[in-house]
């Protein structure tokens, strides 16, 4: 099958890349743009360790065409952190030791931050609804939610 | 240096700084085993059988060896002829078996032929143009049908010498230990509850599937690149597997997305190599989520019966079980393990336990966080809760009154050291959870567990810079966070600022072997080796400062990241920092290093005690968590937070294993639920807050106090939650998953 070519922005950058059909964005994200942050855990859109925001929209990169990209505004992990200054929420979750393997960190930050765009004071229960699509393994999610509520918390102080 | 230089106040160790990788972690920068590619790459995939038992008639490649895209294609043959013996011994023949199918497929899932081509899509494809032909094979994936005199054999001659005269080939190990008289306990018991129960096998679920880039030369020489716990008997088994020497083959650990034993072994890396040898490039294999529950460990299933006296007072007065493990095609499901660790909480002047290892046709099972012991806590704290109930004892009080000590003889064998237990216990009895109201309809449940820790064969290595920073280079991949912990202890030593030491998990050219970061073992004897090549720099350091002052060594010492004149006598001289010494190392006798390697034999066992509270809905059957406590004997929290994540980690495993995971198998011995959707591990909505608290009686057998923090964790939730379940719905839970259908049929059942 012949190959699509495809223009898109990541993390503010313009970019292009050739890719098959059938090919997923997280695919074209790590194989192509060398952007792999971004991690596969599932394939099927369970695991959430894939999260990136297409014009704002959280969504699982692997259940997504690479296709379907061309001229869309994409935010992965890498793009979080404001060059050298780190999100608080990256801040917290190192603090917290909210990560062990670090694995679902990636998908974790993207969706938290997502989660504190639209709802800057959620609950515990909101917190852990909204975090349900990310698999984390290692950590029992405890201090994950602890570092993300701290950090809705810290950053509505400072608004 | 004696182990008897004990440390008890500290200057870093107990602290909670960010872990050194944190940064590269929140950003995406870290390398995991799928994150990387080399010039000329091909994408490696492997075809599986469909079937879970079957014979391997032909494989025809020809069509997809024409393909323009397909570079190599590999089958059994590709791989070195490696003996067979039986049980354990053969255990590079079981690897290989496992790694590619030889004349059988054993289960569903089980690896046939692999291609490499130029793309992940083209290699895929690709497997599609392979034809295989099976004869099909009649199937057993049921521990105890597999030990009916009529289950198909799985592999005749596979059992070893422990297994008695008389049992189906499918058993291949046993065990069986204890002391005292057990029926004379059970005649002095006042009350005696016998009864049998199931737990299904789960998979550790690791968030980041297999992953690895080989490169192999014909020239036998070769780089690995791989997730996983263990790199150096990666190295060993992938060198048996080729035929190749192992020293020539190097291999580098990635960062790892999670393991909890299930990455203490190979599966594709072998493959990649086989492949890239034959297509003279590199090739990266990558499984998918599927192919990560089909075929790679997922830990045994069980069926055990177990039988306890109690008298009145709750003194137990006889303990016996029986522990029947599969663990898959192959030899090695920890029947052993369950029955050695199901009564080793108790001090009992009478037990018994029978393990057994029999094989299914299942994936061959790998480790899972304290392997076996979880599922023998689940059937004996089950009985001594239903001992509780009906005596009308109070569940903590019976377990402290029996409770092991130091002097107490376990029931596996040895005697006990200095261990942590009754602490755990009262512990649990003061914590305001073990206080706090019921709601109607909830009820709590409590548990102890056991598991040995393990120090294992270990090497370290610390060179010093001249501006006084300090490398460390480890062979423990960083499973949870220790490099910081190895920091810590570092920094403990040297006295300079946790922030100054760079900790590498070094490659297998690096370092002598390294065991496998698994039984709980890092902290303690990497750590170790850690503490004790530390101190070797510091020798050094003394001696170059001795030489500056002119005094004997002997009259130096180390105090606060300086060398001090150890006395009054030994001469009037002002602190030199460490910084000093290293400035003109170079001249001064060279370069200053550290070394340590040993296999550490005092790791220490530990125990824990949880506290579950679980609410039953009787409509639905569905089991919430409401509120849920562990208490663990870490011997010395090196980095407490980091405690308290892996105490957090194994009771949301334990919560996933007793109430929604299990492998389901269809008739046809295939696995239904291969991927995260079918198979599913707790979310964050699944799960309350879980409350820690750390006990610390220092180890013996480390020079800061150190047990392993990893495993013990997930040994009493399955029975804490069982005995939480239980309360609440009136009804003993014997059978694992307590999934909402088991809990209604139950409650039905029960009237
Ligand atoms: S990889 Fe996309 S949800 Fe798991
Ligand atoms: S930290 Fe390992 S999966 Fe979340």
């Amino acid at each position: 099958m012949s190959k699509l070519h495809v223009s898109t922005t990541v993390n503010g950058d313009a970019v292009e890349y050739l890719c098959d059909p059938r090919e997923t964005l997280l695919d074209c994200l790590r194989d192509k743009l060398n952007l792999t942050g971004a991690k596969e855990g599932c394939g099927t859109g369970d695991c959430g360790a894939c999260s990136v925001t297409v014009d704002g929209r959280l969504v699982c990169s692997c259940l997504m065409l690479g296709v379907e990209a061309e001229g869309k505004q994409i935010e992965t992990v890498e793009g979080i952190a404001d060059g050298d200054v780190l999100h608080p929420l990256q801040q917290k979750m190192i603090e917290y030791a909210a990560l062990q393997c670090g694995i679902c960190t990636p998908g974790i930050l993207v969706a938290a931050k997502s989660l504190l765009e639209k709802n800057p004071n959620p609950t515990e229960e909101e917190t852990r609804y909204w975090l349900a699509g990310n698999l984390c393994r290692c950590t029992g999610y405890d201090k994950i939610i602890r570092a993300v509520m701290d950090t809705a918390a810290e950053l509505r102080e400072a608004s | 240096m004696a182990l008897d230089d004990r440390k008890s106040d500290f200057t870093f160790v107990g602290t909670r700084p960010n872990r050194p990788d944190g940064l590269d972690k929140v950003t995406g920068r870290a390398k995991f085993g799928a994150d990387i590619s080399a010039p000329g790459m091909l994408h490696g995939a492997v075809l599986r059988s469909p079937h879970a038992h079957a014979r391997i008639v032909k494989i025809d490649a020809s069509k997809a060896e024409a393909h323009k895209d397909v570079k190599a294609i590999v089958t059994r043959a590709d791989f070195a002829d490696v003996p067979f013996r039986p049980g354990l011994e053969g255990e590079f023949y079981n690897v290989l078996e496992n790694v590619m199918a030889g004349e059988k497929a054993l289960y569903d899932g089980h690896a046939v032929a692999a291609v490499a081509a130029t793309s992940a899509l083209a290699a895929r494809d690709a497997l599609k143009l392979i034809e295989v032909e099976y004869e099909v094979l009649p199937h057993v994936t049921d521990v105890d049908k597999a030990m009916t005199p009529d289950a198909p054999v799985i592999r005749e001659g596979a059992a070893d010498y422990s297994v008695p005269e008389g049992m189906h080939p499918n058993v291949v190990r046993y065990h069986e230990s204890g002391h005292g008289d057990v029926e004379a306990g059970f005649a002095d018991a006042d009350l005696v509850i016998e009864d049998s129960f199931v737990t299904e096998a789960t998979h550790q679920g690791y968030i980041e599937p297999h992953a690895c880039l080989g490169m192999l030369g014909n020239d036998g020489k070769g780089e690995l690149w791989c997730t996983t716990q263990g790199h150096w008997i990666a190295q060993k088994t992938c060198a048996a597997l080729l035929g190749i020497e192992t020293s020539q083959l190097r291999v580098t650990a990635s960062e790892i997305g999670g393991g909890f034993g299930g990455k203490t072994t190979v599966f594709i890396e072998p493959v990649a190599l086989a492949l890239s040898r034959k297509a003279n490039r590199p090739v990266k294999v990558v499984m998918t989520r599927s192919e990560v529950f089909r075929a790679t460990g997922p830990t045994s299933s069980a069926s055990m019966d177990v039988k306890i006296g109690m008298k009145k007072d709750g003194t137990i007065s006889a303990a016996q079980g029986v522990f029947r493990l599969q663990g898959g095609a192959f030899p090695g499901a920890p029947g052993d393990m369950t029955a050695m660790c199901a009564f080793a909480p108790y001090n009992l002047n009478n037990v018994k336990q029978i393990g057994y290892d029999v094989m299914s046709n299942r994936p061959k099972q790998a480790a899972y966080r304290a392997p076996g012991a979880p599922m023998g806590a689940f059937a004996v704290e089950s009985v001594i809760d239903e001992l509780c109930n009906k005596l009308g004892l109070d569940p903590v009080d019976v377990r402290l009154k029996n409770a092991a000590h130091e002097g107490t003889k376990a029931s596996y064998g040895p005697t006990y050291e200095r261990i942590g237990l009754v602490e755990t216990l009262e512990a649990a009895k003061a914590h305001p959870h073990y206080a706090a109201p019921l709601k109607p309809g909830q009820g709590r449940g409590i548990s102890c567990g056991f598991w040995f820790n393990h120090g294992g064969e270990t090497s370290v290595s610390l060179a010093l810079s001249e501006d006084g920073s300090a490398q460390l280079m480890v062979g423990t991949p960083d499973i949870g966070g220790s490099r910081a912990s190895m920091a810590l202890m570092a920094a403990e030593v040297l006295g300079i600022a946790y922030e100054n030491i760079r900790v590498t998990v070094a490659d297998t050219a690096t370092l002598g072997y390294n065991d496998v970061s698994h039984g709980s073992r890092v902290t303690y004897a990497s750590g170790l080796a850690t503490i004790k090549a530390a101190k070797h720099a510091v020798e050094k350091l003394c001696e170059r400062a001795a030489a500056k002052w002119g005094i004997p060594v002997d009259a130096v010492k180390w105090e606060n990241g300086c060398a001090v004149p150890s006395g009054p006598n030994a001469g009037d001289f002002d602190p030199m920092p460490l910084a000093d010494i290293t400035a003109d190392m170079g001249s001064t006798g060279g370069p200053i290093s550290g070394h340590f390697e040993a296999t550490p034999e005092g790791a220490g066992v530990s125990f824990g005690t949880h506290i579950v509270d679980a609410e039953v809905d009787p409509e639905t059957g569905k089991t919430s968590v409401t509120r849920y406590t562990v208490i663990q004997d870490a011997g010395k929290a090196i980095h407490p937070t980091y405690v308290e994540g892996q105490f957090q980690g194994g009771a949301a495993q334990g919560i996933g294993w007793a109430l929604n995971e299990e492998y389901v198998y269809g008739e046809d011995g295939r696995l239904q639920n291969s991927i995260f959707l079918d198979y599913r591990i707790p979310v964050a909505s699944d799960l309350p807050m879980i409350d820690t608290v750390i006990v610390e009686v220092p180890n013996p057998g480390h020079p800061f106090g150190v047990r392993g923090v990893g495993e013990t964790g997930i040994v009493p939730p399955l029975a804490a939650i069982a005995n939480a379940v239980s309360n609440a719905a009136g009804v003993r839970m014997k059978q694992l998953p307590m999934s909402p259908p088991r809990i209604l049929a139950a409650l039905k059942d029960n009237g």
